[in-house]
C-alpha cells in the first residue's frame, strides 16, 4: 500500500518538475531566425558550390589543366578547351607556340558533394567556395551552372 | 515486461507493414511485422531502399575521391566515419599525423558524438510522443553545428579530415567557443534529467520493457551503447586505442539492466565523458601543422589486408581495406554498427506491442542510411 | 412557442459560430503555446498570425477528399461530422453566465457525458471506415481508453451531485457562489477529497479528449496519424474542430462543477468574464502539459484508470456519502 501511494506522489512530483521546466522555457526569448525574412550570414569557410577566379584584368584564372575536373569524386565538372597558336618572340626568333584557352567551365551542382577536392586539386588557386545557399528550383537545369557566363555576369 | 502468452489461431494475424515511409523508422526502413492486435508475433525487417554502394564507389575511385562518401553514410555522426577511414588509409599508406591534427580531429569526433546523441535523444523522445525535448536537444545541437561549420565548412556532411592530417586549422575562436560551450551543455544535461529521465510517464515507457541481452547482443555482433546497455564493457576507444584516446582520460558507462532504458543513460552519460575529452583535448591541444611534411602525392598502399575499428556514436565501425598496390582498393568492406545493431530487433521484438517495440527501436538508435550503406 | 423555436435557432447558431470560432483560434493559440515552450515563434506573419485559421479553412477546403478504395463510403463521410456535431450540440447547455445560456436543463452533466461518449463512436466509425489497419487499431485503442475513462469521471461528478443535489449545471454553478471557500475544489467537511476529485476529474477530461499524453488513437509514431490517417481535406479539418470543441466543453465543465462557474474568487462582479478566463486558463494547462509529457502505453492508460483513478474516486465517493450522512 505504502508502494502504491508513494509512486502515485512520486510520479506526480516528476510531472510536475517537467511542467516546471517547460514553464521557464516558455517566458525565455525565441531562438529562431524567422527565415524569409532573416537571413544569416555564412561564415568564411562556408562550403557552397564553387565559383571561378578572375585575375587582374577580369579573365579566369583558369588555365584549363584539368586537375579539377579529373579530382572531382562526382565527375561533375567539365571543361571545354580550345587551342590557341600565338607567336613570341624568343631571342630575336619569331616562334609558334600553342596555348590551352578555356572556353567553357560547366558545374553539374546536381551531384556535387560539395568535397573540396576540386579546389584542393587547383595549383592556380583558380576556383573557391560560393557563399550561395539560397538555391531552390523546381528544375534540374537550373543547376547546370555555367561557371564562366556566371563569372561575365559578376564582372558586368 | 514480456508480452501474455498467445495462443494464436491460424488466420487470426494480420501483417502490417511498417515503412519504408513511417514516422517511427526514422527513414526508409521497412518492417514487416505479423500482428495479432496490438502484439508482435513476428517481425522482419526489409533493408535496401537507400543502398548507394558505397563499398564499390570505395573500389572504383581513387582513395583520396572516396573521403566525401564517408560521411554520407551516417549524417549525424559523420566525423567519426571519416575518423576511421583516414586511420585505415594512413595505417596502409605508412602515413604519419602530426600530433595537433590528432588531438584536433579527437575534439571533433566528440563533438561530433555529442551532437549525433543529442539529436538521438530528441528523436527518441519524439518516437515516444514527446515533441519538445527534441526542440531543446536541437538548440544544443545548433551549438555544436555552429562551431563545426566555421571550422569545415559545412553543417552535416564534413569531409574534413585528410591522409595525413586535417583540411584546415581551427583558431581561436574554435577554442573559445567549444571552452564556452562545455558548461552550457552539461546544464542542458541537468535539464534533460529533470525533464524526461526523472518523468514517470518516460520511465514506465522504458523500464524492463525491450530486453537484449548480452548473449544475444554477442550473437548478432551488437557494439556500442547498446552493447553497453547489455552489460557488455567494450569500446573500441578503450579496447583497442588509436589515435590520442589512450592520453584521455575518459570512462566507459555500462549498464547492467539490459533494458532500453540502460540504453538511454549509455548515451545520456557518454554525453559526459565525450564533454571531459573535449575539455581534456583542448588543454593539451599541440601547437604545430596540421599536415604531414611529407606525403605521398598519390596514395598507393602497399599490397596487403588492413583493418581498422573506431568508436562512432552508434558503436564499432570498421574498414577493411585489401590494397592491390594500385590508386584503388581492391576491396573496401565497410563493417557498420547498425547494421549489427538493427538485427536484433527481430528477435528481440517478438510478443511486445507495438509501441513498446517502435520505443526500442528507437534505443537502437538506427540511421538508415548507415545501415544500407 | 415561436419565440422559443426561434431561440433556440438563434443559440444553436451562435453555439455553432462560438465552437467553430474557439476551434480555429485554439489551434493557433495552441500553436503559438508549443512554439513559445519551444523558444520559437510559432506562426506569426500578419499580425501574430491572426490570419492562419482562415486560411488553414480555406486550404483545407480547397483540397479534394480522398476516398480510399475498398473503404465504407458511407461511414467514412459519416465520421467526421459525427466528431463534430455532438461536441457543438453540448454547447447549447453550458451555462456562461447566470443570464447567459442557450437552454438550462435539470439534466444538462447528462448530456454533456451523453454527447461526449458519441466522440468515440466517431472514432470508431472512422477507423472501421477508412479501411487502413492503423486506423482499426487506433479506434479500438480510443474506444478503450473512453470507457476506462468515463468510468472514474462519472463517479466524481455522481460524488459532487451528491453534494448539491442537482444536475442542472447552471444550479450546480450557483451552489458555488460567493468566493473561493465555497468551490469544490477546495475541501470541505462533507467531501475532505474534492482537490484529488479535481485532479481525477482533469486526468480524465486530458484522456476524454484524446490529449496528450493519452493521444494513444493518433500516436504519430506508432500508428503513422491514428484513426485519422486516410482523412485529408474538410473531413480532417472536422476532426480536428471537433478535437478542440471537446476541449472546450471539457474545460467549461471543469469550471463549472470544479471552479465556481462564472463566480469571482472573491465574490466580486462575477460574470461571463471569469467563466471564460478560467476556461482559458485550463485550456492553456492543457496546451502546456501536451508539450511537455511524451505519450503512455495502452496498458499504461489502462493501468492507471482501473488501478488508481477508479479505486480513489470510489473511495471518494464512499467517504463523501458517508459523511454527508453523518453531518
Ligand atoms: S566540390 Fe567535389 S564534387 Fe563538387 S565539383 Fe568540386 S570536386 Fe566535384
Ligand atoms: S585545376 Fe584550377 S586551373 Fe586547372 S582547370 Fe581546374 S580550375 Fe582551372
Amino acid at each position: 500500500m505504502g508502494a502504491y501511494f508513494s509512486e502515485i506522489f512520486l510520479g506526480l512530483y516528476s510531472l510536475a518538475v517537467g511542467l516546471s521546466i517547460t514553464f521557464k522555457e516558455f517566458f525565455k526569448p525565441v531562438v529562431t531566425v524567422p527565415y524569409p525574412f532573416k537571413t544569416l550570414k555564412m561564415c568564411d569557410r562556408y562550403r557552397g558550390h564553387i565559383e571561378l577566379i578572375e585575375n587582374e584584368n577580369g579573365e579566369p584564372k583558369c588555365v584549363a589543366c584539368m586537375m579539377c575536373q579529373r579530382g572531382c569524386p562526382s565527375g561533375c565538372i567539365s571543361i571545354t578547351t580550345k587551342t590557341e597558336t600565338y607567336e613570341v618572340e624568343v631571342k630575336g626568333e619569331m616562334k609558334t607556340k600553342k596555348k590551352k584557352i578555356l572556353t567553357g567551365y560547366d558545374l553539374n551542382f546536381t551531384t556535387c558533394s560539395l568535397c573540396g577536392q576540386c579546389i584542393e586539386n587547383c595549383k592556380f588557386g583558380a576556383i573557391e567556395f560560393s557563399k550561395e545557399y539560397n538555391l531552390a528550383s523546381t528544375r534540374k537545369e537550373d543547376f547546370h551552372f555555367n561557371l564562366l557566363n556566371r563569372l561575365k555576369e559578376r564582372n558586368s | 515486461m514480456s508480452g501474455p502468452v498467445i495462443d494464436i489461431q491460424p488466420g487470426e494475424t494480420f501483417t502490417l507493414n511498417v515503412g519504408p515511409q513511417h514516422p517511427a523508422t526514422h527513414g526508409v526502413l521497412r518492417v514487416k511485422m505479423e500482428m495479432d492486435g496490438e502484439y508482435i508475433i513476428k517481425a522482419e525487417t526489409v533493408l535496401g531502399y537507400i543502398h548507394r554502394m558505397h563499398e564499390l564507389m570505395g573500389e572504383n575511385r581513387a582513395y583520396p575521391q572516396v573521403l566525401p562518401n564517408l560521411s554520407r553514410l551516417d549524417y549525424l555522426g559523420a566525423m567519426g566515419y571519416t575518423h576511421g577511414h583516414v586511420l585505415a588509409i594512413e595505417r596502409a599508406a605508412g602515413i604519419e599525423v602530426p600530433e595537433r591534427a590528432e588531438y584536433i580531429r579527437a575534439i571533433m569526433v566528440e563533438l561530433n558524438r555529442v551532437a549525433s546523441h543529442l539529436f538521438w535523444f530528441g528523436a527518441f523522445v519524439m518516437d515516444l510522443g514527446g515533441f519538445t525535448p527534441l526542440m531543446y536537444a536541437i538548440q544544443d545541437r545548433e551549438h555544436i553545428l555552429d562551431m563545426l561549420e566555421a571550422v569545415t565548412g559545412s553543417r552535416l556532411t564534413y569531409c574534413y579530415f585528410r591522409f595525413g592530417g586535417l583540411y584546415n586549422d581551427v583558431d581561436d575562436d574554435f577554442v573559445d567557443a567549444a571552452r564556452a560551450f562545455i558548461p552550457r551543455m552539461r546544464k542542458s544535461l541537468k535539464k534533460y534529467a529533470a525533464l524526461v529521465t526523472g518523468n514517470i510517464i518516460f520511465r514506465k515507457r522504458l523500464e524492463d520493457i525491450g530486453p537484449l541481452s548480452a548473449e544475444m547482443c554477442r550473437k548478432y555482433g551488437a557494439t556500442g551503447p547498446v552493447a553497453r546497455g547489455s552489460g557488455i564493457d567494450f569500446d573500441v576507444r578503450k579496447n583497442e586505442p588509436y589515435s590520442v584516446y589512450p592520453e584521455f582520460d575518459f570512462d566507459v558507462p555500462v549498464y547492467h539492466q539490459c533494458d532500453s532504458m540502460a540504453r538511454y543513460k549509455v548515451r545520456m552519460d557518454e554525453m559526459e565523458q565525450s564533454l571531459r575529452i573535449i575539455e581534456q583535448g583542448l588543454d593539451k591541444l599541440p601547437d604545430g601543422p596540421i599536415m604531414p611534411k611529407k606525403k605521398p602525392k598519390l596514395i598507393k598502399p602497399p599490397k596487403g589486408d588492413y583493418y581498422q575499428a573506431v568508436e562512432t556514436a552508434r558503436g564499432s565501425f570498421g574498414i577493411r581495406l585489401v590494397s592491390d598496390g594500385t590508386k584503388n582498393a581492391y576491396r573496401f568492406k565497410l563493417r557498420s554498427p547498425t547494421y549489427s545493431n538493427m538485427h536484433l530487433f527481430d528477435e528481440a521484438c517478438e510478443g511486445m506491442m507495438i509501441m513498446d517495440a517502435l520505443a526500442m527501436m528507437g534505443s537502437l538508435d538506427l540511421v538508415i542510411p548507415e545501415i544500407d550503406r | 412557442m415561436d419565440l422559443t423555436i426561434l431561440n433556440a435557432v438563434v443559440a444553436v447558431v451562435i453555439a455553432i459560430a462560438f465552437a467553430a470560432a474557439n476551434a480555429a483560434y485554439l489551434v493557433l493559440a495552441e500553436r503559438r503555446g508549443a512554439g513559445r515552450i519551444q523558444r520559437r515563434p510559432g506562426p506569426n506573419v500578419n499580425l501574430f498570425g491572426i490570419l492562419q485559421p482562415p486560411l488553414d479553412g480555406i486550404k483545407l477546403m480547397t483540397k479534394q477528399l480522398v476516398i480510399p478504395g475498398g473503404a465504407d463510403k458511407a461511414l467514412f463521410l459519416v465520421a467526421p461530422i459525427l466528431a463534430m456535431a455532438p461536441a457543438i450540440t453540448s454547447f447549447v447547455t453550458i451555462p456562461f453566465s447566470d443570464t447567459i445560456v442557450a437552454h438550462s436543463m435539470n439534466i444538462g452533466v447528462l448530456m454533456i457525458f451523453a454527447f461526449a461518449s458519441l466522440g468515440s463512436f466517431a472514432i470508431l466509425l472512422a477507423g472501421w471506415g477508412s479501411r487502413n489497419k492503423y486506423s482499426v487499431m487506433a479506434s479500438v485503442r480510443a474506444v478503450s481508453q473512453h470507457i476506462a475513462y468515463e468510468i472514474p469521471m462519472l463517479i466524481t461528478v455522481t460524488t459532487i451531485v451528491m453534494m448539491t443535489g442537482t444536475m442542472n449545471l447552471k444550479e450546480l454553478a450557483l451552489s458555488q457562489s460567493g468566493g473561493i471557500l465555497h468551490w469544490h475544489i477546495i475541501p470541505s467537511l462533507s467531501s475532505p477529497l474534492m482537490p484529488v476529485s479535481f485532479l481525477i476529474f482533469f486526468i480524465c477530461s486530458l484522456a476524454e479528449t484524446n490529449r496528450a499524453p493519452f493521444d494513444l488513437a493518433e500516436a504519430e509514431s506508432e500508428l503513422v496519424a491514428g484513426f485519422h490517417t486516410e482523412y485529408g481535406s474538410m473531413g480532417f479539418g472536422l476532426f480536428f474542430m471537433g478535437e478542440y470543441a471537446h476541449i472546450v466543453i471539457g474545460a467549461s465543465l471543469i469550471t463549472i462543477l470544479f471552479l465556481g462557474g462564472w463566480g469571482c474568487p472573491l465574490g466580486l462582479y462575477p460574470g461571463v468574464w471569469w467563466f471564460l478566463l478560467k476556461v482559458y486558463l485550463l485550456i492553456f494547462s492543457f496546451i502546456w502539459i501536451r508539450w511537455t509529457f511524451p505519450r503512455t502505453t495502452v496498458y499504461g492508460l489502462l493501468n492507471l484508470s482501473w488501478k488508481i483513478l477508479i479505486p480513489i474516486s470510489l473511495f471518494n465517493l464512499l467517504l463523501t456519502a458517508g459523511l454527508l450522512k453523518v453531518f
